[in-house]
This record gives structure tokens, C-alpha cells and sequence, in this order.
């Protein structure tokens, strides 16, 4: 003779409540789901912008390094001696060595654009041999070569290009730079390690010192080492590249800041994290708060409940029950809508989506658990009534 | 035959400033097959003699056994069993879930029982029958008049053949008409076999009752006409 409540009855007395009120049930779920898609976009914005970064060291290999002028003891600008890149290149351990200089000159659509209007873009001398240190690619044209550097021809790096108005270089167009017409032979995709380069307009050595009286001293050097003694590499470039002053010189390794973005990224995602965590904690306490009155308003139903033999515990359950299923559907619907924003932001931003399936796990996880914590104390409070309290309540 | 409900010397004295006590030693004895009126002024203890014998709610002092069920040495896991298993109550509000069908209502009385839904929608069936509301399963009892609510309240309680069906007061909320009709069920009920305690105001259902126990300040004043 024990009263006994079947699980498979359980769960629709425990959605009887909340189909009852859909208006109220979906504001509380509603809560949880901003805190788990909050969790949920940050940890897949997190992981799709860092496979980005990862994929990015990848195309572009962790063996490049830059060689540029650094300071004086005084604090000026130093000057990279002209036979600096000839001397990296023999370096032990070096495969290339391709060396670019800044030219105080400016380049425009056409001669009747006024000076001031420079759009950001630079004027850079470039060896034949960057395209090949880089690793860069083309999306149009040719890169120059040791005849095309001794005319007035320009390659433009990929947001050059799209500034000047220049989709393709088939109709043989030409450029304002510096006071000469210079023709465009050659369009850069866009360039990872070398983001200085995208802006810029690349001209070769020899017409640049006959033009604009270029000295020859480089003011930036790429280098491809051996990818197991890169490191080693990376301590004697300062040396080859300036016997006399080697303290001068400016070594680094593209690859490395973009690792620092990663580790940047990290200490970020935990704040974000937070944020979300404490969204997803006042759902907890809109579920609490929205129980709570559910069980104020429906006392006379508990003490019916009791009466046709519903025990505490029977009571407690439905309760419980009711908060945890709140929980999941706020849940399941914040993992939706975190992996919708993950979605659209990646789309923009050209990543690949990844959203994290242990990520995507505990946020189920917590949600429930959210749930549960929440309808513990209605659920007590619901059990704890006594039946004859409650059927006397209107 | 073990009574189907026996209070001996109950008290019942709820706590406060000052104490109110309800019931001063009160002693009933309910066999299967009777009906019975409890009549009493309003205050007198009627509804609390009601909670203690529904087991919900225990005595301060003295014995309740229902069905034979010590009440005082069960816990609320198995007065609960008891409550739904043995018991049956009707309530002067009707108390009704609003949003169900007179069907789902009557249903509800084998919830606590773990019967399967279809065996549950199978009795709640005939137990409408009985209380003359067939033609009204598939309605919700929100539409449904007061008389027809209570029929469906007492459907529910005999749903599951209980050792006896208690009413406080079923025919309060409804009009001379309906309360006749539903008093007419509850004889009809009896005649077939149900055990009934009806707790009324009013006299001349009272006095159309076999016997009657009449309660005064949580005293029995008067107990006439019972067979035994
Ligand atoms: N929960 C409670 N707390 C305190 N006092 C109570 C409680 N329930 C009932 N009483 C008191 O006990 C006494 C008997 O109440 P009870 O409800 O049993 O009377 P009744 O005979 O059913 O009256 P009525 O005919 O008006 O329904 C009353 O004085 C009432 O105020
Ligand atoms: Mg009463």
C-alpha cells in the first residue's frame, strides 16, 4: 500500500505548470540561454579566431624572421649599412634574404589627386626576391624582377590595390607615384607576417635611387632560415647585418606575435567568460524567483496533490523536475543561439566556425545543474507545505 | 470486520496565542457500509475531525486508525500510501485542476498509485458513470456548472474504490437544486456499497442521513442512529 508516482507520469505534471503559463516559462528560459550562449559564442569566437591564427603560422611558417633598424644609443633612427642583406644571405642557416626600405614618396590614382590625400598608402623599394622569401602570392600580374626594377613599374601590395581603384592589371594601368607615371605589373594577396606590406607600393632599387635618390640602405629585412636553427639564426643576423653596431639592429619572429595574440586571446576569453557565468547565474535566480510563485500560486493544487496521496517527496519531485527541464530548454537554446553568433561572427570575419564540443557539453551541464540549484528551494518549500494549509489557501 | 475509521479521544489543538483547541477528546467509529452525517455550529471542529481522518493531518493526543492504519505510527511515506490507496475526499471548493477535462480529473484520484494512464482513463470512465457525468468526459471542468463539478470532485473519489469517501460540506457551494441532486448520489453510492461520512450545515440533509454525529465546542454531543 505505498503511493507511487511513475516516471513516466512525472514529466508531464511537471510541464503542466509551465505549458500553463508559456509567457512566464519562456522568460525564465530565456535567461539561462543568454548566460550559455554567452559562454558558448565566446568560447567558439575564441576557437575559431585562434585556429584562424594557427592556420595563419601555418601558411606562413615559424621560420621567417625580420631584420629592421633599431635605435641608436642616443635614441635616433638607426640606418641599416647597404650591404646588410647581401651579408644576411650568406649567413650560416639563412635560405633567403629579401630587403625593403621605406621611400618618402606617395602614390595616387591619377596627377590630379591633391598631395595631402595619400590614403595611408607607402612607398617601399622591394628585392625580387621578397615575393619568394615571403612566401607570397600574386592575385594578378608578375612580381618585378632585376629588369623590371629598373623602370618605372609598380607591384601593389592587396588593400594598395583596392585603394587606387586597381582590380587587375590587364589594361596596363598606371599609377601616380612620386611625381612619375609608374605602371602596375603585379597585384600582392594579402600578406600575414608582413601586414605593412598591403598597404604598400613596391618599387625595385635601381629606379628608386635615379628617381627619388634612394641610398640603398634597407630599412627592413626578411629572412628565411633553416626551421631547426632558426632561433640559432635569429641570434647572429644583428652581427651580419651590422658588424660595427650589432646592437642596432632589430630582430624578430612574426610567428611569435601572432602566438603572443593567442596568449592575448586566452586572458580575455576568461573575462568573458565570467561575464557569462554570472548572466547564466541570474537566470538561475529568475527560475528560483518564477518557481517560487508557482508554488505560492499553486498551493491549492499541492494540497489536492497530497490529499490523493502525492508524498513530500512526490511533490518535491515535480518541482524539481520542473526547474531542471526550465534549465535544459535554457540551455539547449543558449547553445543554439552562442552557436549562431559564433556562426554569423566567423562568416564575417572569413574564419572557419568551430565551436568546442566539451564546451558545448558543459554548458549543458551547467544549465541542468543551474536548473536543479534553482528549484531546490521551491521544491522544498512545495514539499514542506502542509496539506491542510494549503487546501485552505484560495 | 476492522472499522474502515476509528478516532479514539482526539485532541487537536493548534498552537498560537492562544492555543485554539479544536478537538477536546473525541471518539467516532466508521464501519463499511455507513453513512454518516457529522452536523455541528460553525467552529465546532467539523473540518478538523475531517483532516484527521483524511490523514492530513495528525491528532495532538489520542489514536486515529484508518482502514486499521495506526496514523500516529506511519510516516508521511506511508500515510500518503494510505491516503491513496484507502481514502477518498470531496471538498466544499470543488478544488479541481482547471485546465483538465472532467475525465483527467477523475483520473487523478489513481495517480499516487502508479496505475498506468490507461487503466487510470479506463476506470475514471466508469467512475463518471457512476456519478452520472458520462456524457460530460471529454469537457473541461472549467465549463462545466457547480453541481457537475462537484459530481466530477466526487468521481474522483471513488475512482479508486477507497474504504471510505469524505466530504466536507459538498453540497455549500451549490444551489438547493444541484446540492439535492448530488445528496441523491452520495445515497446512491452508499446503497451500492460505498462507505460515506458528509459533513453539512444543513439539517435536512442531516436528517436524511442513517446516522448522525453531532459535534459541539470539539465534543461529540450527540451519536444517533448508528446500526452497531
Ligand atoms: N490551522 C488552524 N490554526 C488555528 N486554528 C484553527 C485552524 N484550523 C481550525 N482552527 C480553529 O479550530 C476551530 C474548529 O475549526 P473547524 O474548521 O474544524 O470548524 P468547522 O466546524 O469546520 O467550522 P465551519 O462549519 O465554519 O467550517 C475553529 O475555532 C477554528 O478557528
Ligand atoms: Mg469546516
Amino acid at each position: 500500500m505505498r503511493s507511487r508516482l511513475r516516471l513516466a507520469d512525472l514529466l508531464p505534471v511537471s510541464t503542466a505548470g509551465l505549458r500553463a503559463r508559456p509567457g512566464r516559462t519562456a522568460l525564465s528560459i530565456l535567461g539561462v540561454a543568454i548566460g550559455i550562449a554567452a559562454m558558448v559564442a565566446v568560447l567558439g569566437v575564441t576557437r575559431s579566431s585562434q585556429a584562424e591564427v594557427l592556420a595563419q603560422i601555418d601558411r606562413t611558417g615559424t621560420n621567417l624572421l625580420t631584420v629592421a633598424n633599431g635605435k641608436t644609443i642616443r635614441g635616433a633612427e638607426a640606418e641599416l649599412p647597404v650591404t646588410a642583406g647581401a651579408a644576411i644571405a650568406r649567413t650560416e642557416g639563412v635560405l633567403s634574404a629579401a630587403a625593403t626600405a621605406t621611400v618618402p614618396q606617395h602614390v595616387y590614382r591619377n596627377d590630379r589627386i591633391p598631395a595631402g590625400r595619400t590614403g595611408g598608402l607607402s612607398v617601399r623599394v622591394a628585392d625580387p626576391g621578397l615575393l619568394g622569401t615571403l612566401d607570397a602570392a600574386l592575385v594578378d600580374g608578375r612580381f618585378l624582377d632585376p629588369a623590371l626594377a629598373r623602370y618605372p613599374a609598380v607591384v601593389l601590395g592587396h588593400y594598395a590595390a583596392g585603394a587606387l581603384g586597381i582590380a587587375d592589371v590587364s589594361d596596363g594601368p598606371r599609377v601616380w607615384l612620386g611625381g612619375h607615371w609608374f605602371s602596375v605589373v603585379g597585384i600582392l594577396a594579402p600578406v600575414d607576417l608582413a601586414p605593412e606590406l598591403d598597404t604598400a607600393a613596391l618599387i625595385g632599387a635601381p629606379v628608386a635611387s635615379e628617381a627619388f635618390g634612394y641610398t640603398g640602405h634597407p630599412t627592413r629585412i626578411f629572412v628565411r632560415a633553416l626551421t631547426s636553427r632558426t632561433a640559432e639564426v635569429a641570434g647572429l643576423l644583428g652581427r651580419a647585418a651590422d658588424p660595427a653596431h650589432p646592437e642596432q639592429v632589430a630582430v624578430s619572429r612574426p610567428s611569435e606575435a601572432l602566438t603572443a595574440r593567442i596568449a592575448v586571446t586566452g586572458a580575455t576569453t576568461v573575462l568573458l567568460l565570467g561575464l557569462g557565468a554570472v548572466a547564466l547565474l541570474v537566470g538561475g535566480i529568475g527560475i528560483a524567483n518564477v518557481l517560487i510563485i508557482s508554488v505560492l500560486e499553486r498551493r491549492r493544487e499541492i494540497g489536492l496533490r497530497r490529499a490523493l496521496g502525492a508524498t513530500r517527496t512526490h511533490v518535491g519531485a515535480q518541482f524539481l523536475t520542473e526547474s531542471v527541464l526550465l534549465g535544459a530548454a535554457g540551455g539547449v537554446a543558449g547553445v543554439v543561439l552562442g552557436s549562431l553568433m559564433t556562426w554569423s561572427m566567423a562568416t564575417v570575419r572569413g574564419w572557419q566556425t568551430l565551436i568546442p564540443a566539451p564546451a558545448v557539453g558543459a554548458a549543458l551541464a551547467a544549465a541542468v545543474l543551474i536548473g536543479g540549484c534553482a528549484g531546490l528551494y521551491p521544491a522544498l518549500r512545495a514539499a514542506r507545505l502542509s496539506p491542510t494549509e494549503a487546501l485552505r489557501s484560495v | 470486520m476492522t472499522p474502515v475509521l476509528e478516532l479514539r479521544d482526539v485532541h487537536k489543538v493548534y498552537p498560537g496565542t492562544p492555543p485554539v483547541a479544536s478537538l477536546r477528546g473525541v471518539t467516532v467509529t466508521v464501519h463499511a457500509g455507513d453513512l454518516v452525517a457529522v452536523v455541528g455550529p460553525s467552529g465546532s471542529g467539523k473540518t478538523t475531525l475531517l483532516n484527521l481522518a483524511a490523514g492530513l493531518d495528525r491528532p495532538s493526543r489520542g489514536s486515529v486508525r484508518i482502514a486499521g492504519e495506526p496514523v500516529e505510527r506511519l510516516g508521511d511515506r506511508q500515510l500518503s500510501g494510505v491516503r491513496a490507496h484507502r481514502l477518498g475526499v470531496v471538498f466544499q471548493q470543488f478544488v479541481l485542476l482547471e485546465r483538465s477535462t472532467a475525465l483527467e480529473n477523475v483520473a487523478t484520484g489513481l495517480f499516487y498509485r502508479g496505475v498506468p494512464a490507461p487503466e487510470r482513463r479506463r476506470a475514471a470512465h466508469a467512475a463518471l458513470d457512476r456519478a452520472g457525468l458520462a456524457h460530460r468526459a471529454g469537457f473541461p471542468v472549467a465549463h462545466l456548472s457547480g453541481g457537475e463539478r462537484q459530481r466530477v470532485a466526487i468521481a474522483r473519489s471513488l475512482v479508486g474504490r477507497p474504504a471510505v469517501v469524505l466530504a466536507d460540506e459538498p453540497t455549500g457551494n451549490l444551489d438547493s437544486a444541484a446540492g439535492d441532486s448530488v445528496v441523491a448520489l452520495l445515497h446512491d453510492l452508499n446503497a451500492g456499497g460505498v462507505t460515506i461520512v458528509v459533513i453539512t450545515h444543513d439539517e435536512r440533509i442531516a436528517a436524511s442521513m442513517r446516522r448522525r454525529v453531532s459535534l459541539r465546542d470539539g465534543l461529540v454531543v450527540a451519536d444517533t442512529g448508528g446500526g452497531s
